[in-house]
């Protein structure tokens, strides 16, 4: 029987981008279907009652929810085709933990910045220049997080290389001039298909970014 | 030098959550305790990124976060499965523990320590996160069905040092009425012996709570 997959997700989500390479890596055939969040459809409301946020992925009905645990999901189901995760269990462990760092430091700092303005929007500023360069000092001068070659801790960052212009735009800075490294890692994952196939234009994110905060007031 | 070290503080649910683990897989280690308000410049080193407990440290090398810590133990060494072995079941277990430390534990904390409009609104937050609990363990012993797993480890928070500030501050949040379920949960899980020897002594904990109402309303 043929695996069914549909994945829910909307396309400037970085968090759907992730699943979007995670699928790609695996060279695994599904579905997807954008979700309007100002609109969520009835079978995203059904399969994500807990939180409501996309991205969902929905194996032969089931539905797995949250993007690092639907990636690691995949990586599990199809093991035999490009891991995504390491093999030893302390690098699984530093796997985690910067993929865990990336939603709690990266993601929350560049949230507030196109929300906020003035001292709130300079603190924002400072925190996400803070949290990339741990990133960049994490990274060193190894070509990719993973070491010598893509995995999971590059796939859960990489996504937000979408979102870089955005918010350099809305904090007036530059990343590369803070974190060069960081931007030629980007460089390099892009020229990998799944991840230049799976991320959005920078250009479309910002543009989305500005309908909303013109649409909300930010 | 001990090949299993671990820095933890004893009230820290989240330093329970690990010692709890290598327990379950009889994993021996040594223990430091850190005083949270002068941390050792040992901790600092092993997680200059969070500087938090607790802190594993296998042969040398740190792992830090309870729930990624928790994955490591049950990778690295044999023993009971912390975490199912089907990896949808797997996934449903990594949701959960990330929703009671996403989503329950903060507005619980917070319903305990605040006041008026901000404790109402906690609560308010705590209530619906519970309920998604209550209809999750519904039928079963425990979260990792008949025996405790990752979620039944991640949720110690909720069953036992909840349940003791709960009572002190007067909050009526997790009632047997409302969460039939989790309230029956939380019993077995604390009569569990193994859990029992990973829990801090109730006497202590409750004269750390009472101290923060305290300090709460001593004149400033």
């Amino acid at each position: 029987m043929a695996d069914e997959l549909v994945l829910l997700d909307c396309l400037v989500s970085m968090f759907g981008m992730r699943v979007r390479i995670a699928l790609a890596e695996k060279g695994i055939k599904y579905e997807y279907r954008e979700e309007d969040l100002d609109n969520k459809s009835t079978l995203l409301l059904e399969t994500n009652p807990v939180h409501k946020k996309v991205p969902v992925l929905i194996h032969n009905g089931k539905p797995i929810c949250e993007s690092r645990i639907i990636v690691e999901y995949i990586d599990e189901v199809w093991k035999d085709k490009s891991p995504l995760m390491p093999s030893d269990p302390y690098q699984r462990a530093q796997a985690r933990f910067w993929a865990d760092f990336v939603d709690k430091k990266v993601f929350d700092a560049g949230r507030r910045i196109w929300r906020t303005k003035g001292e709130e929007l300079e603190a924002a500023k400072k925190d996400l220049i803070d949290a990339l360069e741990i990133l960049e000092g994490e990274l060193g001068d190894k070509p990719y997080f993973n070491g010598d070659t893509f995995g999971f801790s590059d796939l859960a960052f990489i996504t937000f290389y979408s979102w870089f212009h955005t918010y350099e735009m809305c904090a007036n800075f530059s990343i590369e001039k803070h974190c060069p490294k960081l931007i030629k890692w980007a460089k390099r994952c892009m020229e990998r298909e799944s991840v230049s196939k799976s991320l959005v234009d920078p250009i479309t994110v910002y543009e989305e970014i500005l309908m909303l905060k013109k649409k909300y007031g930010y | 030098m001990a090949e299993v070290k671990m820095f933890g503080a004893w009230g820290s649910p989240f330093s329970k959550r690990v010692e709890m683990g290598l327990k379950l897989k009889g994993v021996e280690y040594e223990y430091i305790e850190e005083d949270l308000n002068n941390k050792s410049s040992l901790l600092l080193n092993y997680n200059p990124v969070h500087k938090k407990v607790p802190v594993l440290v296998h042969n040398g090398k740190p792992i830090a976060e309870s729930l990624i810590i928790l994955e490591y133990i049950d990778e690295a060494w044999e023993g009971p499965d912390i975490l199912p072995k089907d990896p949808y079941e797997r996934a449903n277990a990594r949701f959960w523990a990330k929703f009671i430390d996403e989503k329950c534990m903060p507005p619980m904390w917070k319903a305990c320590w605040s006041i008026g409009e901000e404790r109402a609104k906690a609560k308010e937050e705590a209530s619906e996160a519970l309920k998604f609990l209550e209809n999750e363990i519904n039928g079963q012993k425990f979260f990792g069905g008949d025996t405790i797993g990752l979620v039944d480890i991640a949720a110690n928070f909720i069953g036992y040092w909840f349940r003791i500030a709960e009572e002190i501050v007067g909050l009526e949040l997790m009632t047997q009425d409302k969460y039939p379920n989790l309230c029956k949960w939380a019993e077995e899980y604390c009569k569990c012996s193994f859990v029992k020897e990973n829990l801090p002594p109730k006497d202590k904990l409750a004269d750390i709570f009472k101290g923060i109402i305290q300090a709460q309303s001593a004149p400033k």
